[in-house]
């Protein structure tokens, strides 16, 4: 196997993925996902990924995504690019990446350029406070959603680092690189000292 | 001299800020808003306000709100750089990462940092929710949209756009 070729534990053709896709396909398809994707891409990248075209099993997905999670930046951005270098190395990377990214940015700079020209117009004026107060709206759902399985855990420390983080950027405007380093590692040392309640 | 100047700023700024993106484009809205309103006055509330909202209602990824705010600084190669800044340092990070990790093998980190990082993400999520309320609703009547907006994305399944156009045609009528 030489060093480019993609990882035995997704290529291994089994009855249940389908032959792995090639460049075009890989672009076309994130370019749907992507596109089909209002308020998130995720959900369809999941459904095409794994029900429409199989090329992973769920677990596999899931996996996938964990490890995106756990990066930092957009989390699509992120599995595009796994995603593509598991399939096809770097090439591959690069098709999915692009199909993801390349379509909606085109879409987001003409309504940039409409806005920039038309973004004074009273009527238009008004449409975008209605949009943007709605849009807050589901900034606050996806949060509270998110919010729930911690509230069932009743992991005190979970939600004091949760607050804390929330007070930090959201109340006091901290900026961003310094609140991370002084909660990231306390997180992480209590997730470590309380390991063995979660492993055993 | 200035638009290479400005270039650069917004590829250093969303650069850097790519590596600190903890839980996604949407939990990085707090400091997004704070570099781009607060520390170098590239657009006023209101615009950032817009700026979420246009992001929403186009499809593909949230990241793209960065898009607007670099083609609001240096035009339509403004918002290239943004997009690059912000999607690349992250993006070969994760090539390069699961190039390494071929298997999730034995190691228990990735799973320990991966619930380490959750409450920390929902947190800036919860602070992306406060900021865009914070900038988007100027009176009582707007903010009662975004609460019911919220409430009738959590109790439902609907498409959030409906609840976009929703909010945008009451926009219109001069509510909010």
């Amino acid at each position: 196997m030489s060093p480019d070729s993609p990882p035995a534990t997704v290529v291994v053709p089994n009855s249940q993925t389908a032959a792995a896709p090639g460049l075009l396909e890989l672009f076309m398809a994130f370019a749907k996902m992507s596109l089909a994707g209002f308020g998130g891409v995720l959900v369809f990248a999941r459904r095409a990924i794994v029900d429409r075209y199989r090329w992973m099993t769920a677990d596999e997905f899931n996996e996938t995504f964990a490890l995106c999670h756990f990066l930092p930046g957009p989390n699509i951005v992120n599995l595009a690019v796994v995603f593509g270098s598991r399939i096809r190395g770097l090439a591959g990377s690069v098709a999915a990446f692009t199909g993801l990214v390349a379509p909606p940015f085109l879409i987001v700079t003409c309504l940039a350029m409409i806005y920039a020209r038309y973004g004074d117009v009273p009527v238009l004026r008004r449409i975008l406070d209605g949009v943007s107060c709605a849009a807050a709206g589901l900034l606050l759902a996806v949060t509270l959603r998110m919010m729930l399985p911690l509230l069932k855990q009743r992991d005190p420390i979970a939600l004091v680092v949760l607050v804390a983080v929330f007070v930090a950027v959201g109340l006091l405007r901290w900026p961003l690189p310094q609140v991370l380093i002084v909660a990231v590692p306390a997180s992480l040392m209590v997730v470590w000292l309380g390991r063995n309640r979660v492993v055993s | 001299m200035i638009l290479v100047g400005s270039l650069l700023s917004i590829a250093l700024t969303f650069g850097a800020l790519s590596l600190f993106a903890v839980g996604g484009a949407a939990a990085a809205i707090p400091e997004i808003h704070r570099l781009a309103v607060d520390v170098n006055h590239w657009m006023t509330d209101t615009q950032f306000a817009d700026a979420y909202a246009i992001s929403q209602l186009s499809p593909g990824p949230n990241v793209l709100i960065v898009s607007l705010v670099g083609y609001k600084v240096a035009g339509i190669l403004g918002a290239l750089v943004a997009t690059v800044a912000m999607c690349g340092p992250t993006a070969a990070l994760s090539f390069t990462v699961s190039r390494i990790l071929h298997h999730a093998g034995s190691s228990p980190w990735p799973a320990l940092i991966q619930k380490a990082l959750v409450p920390v993400s929902i947190g800036l999520m919860a602070a992306s929710g406060l900021v865009i309320a914070m900038t988007a609703d100027r009176t009582m009547v707007s903010a009662a949209v975004t609460i019911v907006a919220a409430g009738v994305a959590f109790a439902t399944r609907l498409n959030p756009l409906w609840l976009l156009v929703a909010g945008g045609f009451l926009g219109f009528a001069g509510l909010t």
